[in-house]
Parts: C-alpha cells; sequence; structure tokens
C-alpha cells in the first residue's frame, strides 16, 4: 500500500525502523490521500529543499504495517489525519494529529529536529 | 531582487489561481503564481467533485494535479508553500517580497487568495484539533466509531456532514446559532429525517472541555443567555469560510466582509491589479466560478498589458 506523493514511501514496519534508526532527524506523515493529508504532504515535499539535515517520508495508514505508528503511545488519543511524527536519533521527539500548515510544521523542525 | 519582471503574478493556486496561469501562460506572458498554502485550496479539502461540467465525480486532488500540470506544461511557474511578508502594487511595475528573502516583479497582479475554513475561536478549541476537534468527516469520522458527536453549522457543508457522520457515530447533535438553517431544502429534510440526528438551534459554542480528549462543551442559548453542557467525544465545525484577503485589505478596496470589490473585467480600485475566486464580493462560490473569474481575470491582464 503506498500513497501518490513524490515522498518516500515507508512501506512496512521494518523500513519505518530502519528509517528512522539510519538517519538523526525524521519527519513522517502517516494518512491518506485526503483533504487533511494532501496539504501536509505538500508542503513535506517543499520543505525538502530546505531542510537537508531532515529525512522526510509518508505512511499509508490504513497498511497494517502502519501499526508503528497508528499504536506508538505518543499518539495516544489521537483522532484526526494524519498522524504526524518526528524522530531524533530513532526516538519520537514529536507527535501530532490532524493538518498542519507549513509554519506549523517549520515551528517543530525548528525545536526539535535541529542540525 | 530577482531580475525578471513577469508580465502577470498571481497570489494564490486554488481554481482559480490555476485557471488565471493557464490562460496568461497560453497567452504566451510570462506567469508566476505564488501559493501561500498547497496547490490546489480549498479543492484539495473537497473529496467529491461531482459538479464540474465534462469531467465525470472525480476527487478534489485529482482535478487540481491536472490544473497544475496544465498550468505547467504552458510554461507557468508555481512556487506554493511561501509566506507573502510585502507587497507594492502601485505603479508600473508591481513588487511581490516572499519569506522577507526573495522579491518578484510583475507588470500585473492577480488576487486569488480564495477562503479558509472558519474556527470556532472559542478555548479548547487548538488544544483538542485532532483529539476531537476536527474540520473534516470523511477524513476523521471513522475515529468516532459508536460515539456521540457534535456538528456546528448550519449551511450544507454541515447538515451534509451531519448526515454522512451518522454511518460512524451512535449520535450526532446539531448546534445552530440561528432558529433556522440556511442549507437547501433538501439537506435540512435529509438531516431532520435521520433518527440518530438531534438538533439545538440559537445556541453557540463557549468552550470545548477535556483532559486527553474532548470530553464535554460549554453551549449558551442565545436568546436566553443561560448556559449548559453537554457530554461529547467529539466535535465538527463546518461554519462557511472568510476571505483570505487579510495582506491585501489595505492595498485594495473590499467590502465589509473583507471580499474585495472588482468591476466586471475583474479589475479592482488600483490599475493593473485584479481578483478572481472565493476572495472577491460575489454570491455563488463554486469551483466553475472560481475558473470563470481566473479566466476573465488573466484575459484582462493580457488587454491591460497590451494598452
Ligand atoms: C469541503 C468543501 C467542499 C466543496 N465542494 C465543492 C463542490 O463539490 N463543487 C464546487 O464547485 N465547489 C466546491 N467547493 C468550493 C470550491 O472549492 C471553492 O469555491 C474554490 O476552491 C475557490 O477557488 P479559489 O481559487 O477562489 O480559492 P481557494 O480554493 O481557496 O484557493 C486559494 C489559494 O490561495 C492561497 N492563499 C491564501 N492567501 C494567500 C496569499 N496571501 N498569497 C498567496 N496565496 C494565498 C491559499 O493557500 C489557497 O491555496 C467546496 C469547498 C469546500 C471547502
Amino acid at each position: 500500500m503506498q500513497l501518490q506523493t513524490n515522498l518516500k514511501h515507508l512501506i512496512t514496519a521494518d523500513d519505518h525502523k530502519k528509517f528512522i534508526e539510519e538517519n538523526e532527524n525524521v519527519m513522517v506523515c502517516c494518512g491518506r490521500m485526503g483533504p487533511m493529508c494532501i496539504p501536509v504532504y505538500e508542503a513535506m515535499e517543499e520543505l525538502e529543499d530546505d531542510y537537508k539535515h531532515i529525512k522526510f517520508a509518508d505512511m499509508a495508514f490504513d497498511s497494517p504495517d502502519a501499526h508503528v505508528i497508528r499504536n506508538a503511545p505518543e499518539c495516544k488519543g489521537f483522532m484526526g489525519l494524519p498522524f504526524v511524527m518526528y524522530y531524533k536519533n530513532g526516538k519520537v521527539a514529536h507527535a501530532s494529529s490532524s493538518i498542519l500548515t507549513p509554519q506549523q510544521i517549520k515551528a517543530v523542525l525548528d525545536s526539535k529536529l535541529t542540525k | 531582487m530577482n531580475n525578471e519582471i513577469y508580465d502577470v503574478i498571481i497570489l494564490g493556486a486554488g481554481p482559480a489561481g490555476l485557471a488565471a496561469g493557464i490562460y496568461a501562460s497560453r497567452a504566451k506572458l510570462s506567469t508566476l503564481i505564488i501559493n501561500e498554502g498547497a496547490v490546489g485550496g480549498q479543492l484539495t479539502l473537497t473529496e467529491e467533485i461531482a459538479n464540474y461540467p465534462g469531467v465525470e465525480t472525480t476527487s478534489g486532488y485529482q482535478l487540481v494535479t491536472t490544473m497544475k500540470k496544465q498550468a505547467q506544461e504552458f510554461g507557468c511557474k508555481i512556487k506554493s508553500n511561501r509566506t507573502i511578508t510585502r507587497f507594492q502594487l502601485e505603479g508600473a511595475v508591481k513588487s511581490i517580497t516572499v519569506n522577507d528573502t526573495e522579491t518578484f516583479q510583475g507588470r500585473t497582479v492577480i488576487l486569488a487568495t480564495g477562503g479558509t475554513p472558519r474556527m470556532l475561536g472559542i478555548p479548547g478549541e487548538q488544544e483538542f484539533k485532532g483529539r476531537g476537534v476536527s474540520y473534516c468527516a470523511t477524513c476523521d469520522g471513522d475515529f468516532f466509531n459508536g460515539k456521540e458527536i457534535v456538528v456546528v453549522g448550519g449551511g450544507n457543508s454541515a447538515l451534509e456532514e451531519a448526515v454522512t457522520l451518522t454511518k460512524h457515530a451512535s449520535k450526532v447533535t446539531i448546534v445552530h446559532q440561528f432558529d433556522q438553517f440556511q442549507a437547501f431544502e433538501y439537506a435540512i429534510e435529509e438531516a431532520k429525517a435521520n433518527p440518530k440526528i438531534e438538533f439545538i438551534m440559537e445556541s453557540e459554542l463557549r468552550a470545548i472541555v477535556g483532559a486527553d480528549t474532548v470530553e464535554k462543551i460549554e453551549i449558551e442559548h442565545l436568546p436566553t443567555g443561560n448556559k449548559s453542557e453537554l457530554k461529547t467525544d467529539g466535535i465538527f465545525v463546518f461554519i462557511g469560510y472568510v476571505p483570505n484577503t487579510e495582506k491585501v485589505k489595505d492595498v485594495v478596496m473590499v467590502n465589509e466582509r473583507g471580499e474585495i470589490l472588482v468591476d466586471p473585467e475583474m479589475k479592482t480600485n488600483t490599475p493593473g491589479v485584479f481578483g478572481a475566486g472565493d476572495s472577491i464580493q460575489k454570491r455563488y462560490r463554486q469551483v466553475t466560478t472560481a475558473v470563470a473569474d481566473g479566466t476573465i481575470a488573466a484575459l484582462s491582464a493580457s488587454a491591460y498589458l497590451r494598452q
């Protein structure tokens, strides 16, 4: 199961594990091709150029392997797509639920995923 | 400062801006679209478009993707997710600064900045966004399976989405500020006929309260001022749109609702500056009317450049 974006796609739980372990700073948007998610994917695509020290990826919310995000303790109580995860050195640095503006994303990147 | 002077700079890449981009670039005018959010505007918030002539039912995302491709194929440049920090719209050459760093110059400017969903602006709304407060039934409905929820609003979107949400929720309470709905009759009838839907009229939400997620809301009954509480698991907000004209309202004339005033050729009161789409004063806000406005604005800009 794969989303129609230009981001790197994380398909399996193993992909996800490897990606966050191998990269110091990671942002993953876990969603569907829906109205609340598309603006976030697009903002991430635009931000990729400006934040070279951060790796960006998506994961399809409905894929069984996305349980690594859906069931993460940091996502307890989340009731809005997308679930957005920020990882630093393989650990969750921040998580959010529902649509985000580029400004809101930048604020987290600048504070939680510094060089 | 970028040295190139574009023939047309379009602010906004919703249907109005993209249509203007298609027409202007196809007329061989050098054209740049600068967009503050995601390309597509409200169209990306639209799950299904069934009333765009010549296109069978499709998703808003699909329609936007095609419009964007068309514009780019004619040579239109698109820069999205930029923040406009300064304008200069007077004179023969206008300039627009983005992110305080890059300045673009154009001989004409089309303002196609559209609209943004109106927020409740009450305590708890931001805090519980994604934790019980939602603005999209199709996106988040399945997080509320078997739960009791509130829909705020009384227009077509509120009533149609309330009916959609009854597929998930055990009970939907519509809270509306007036004693009547501002929706088409069919939407009102459908909502009223649904046994899972209840109504609280002439009332407004005052606060959203909870610990980790939403637990209850505070409601004021407007005619009496009486306040009450209602237990709920979630709130879906559909209370209309506000024009995105905060940044331009001091440089072109707007009405009391902040909508840009244009003549039938989409000209604003500033020479060389045009308006199009949901951000202008008009009655019907649809994709078809937005692309029509964008078309007229681009053709008018082209005529202005020939003068
Ligand atoms: C949920 C929903 C369902 C709908 N369903 C339908 C439907 O079925 N059929 C139909 O015909 N219509 C529908 N509509 C209405 C339709 O989407 C709008 O009328 C149309 O998108 C308006 O187009 P626009 O280009 O004027 O504005 P928008 O679509 O609002 O686009 C404006 C763009 O400008 C950007 N912007 C804002 N401020 C600035 C700035 N200062 N500088 C640069 N860019 C800026 C925004 O980020 C946005 O990308 C629906 C709307 C919604 C919200």
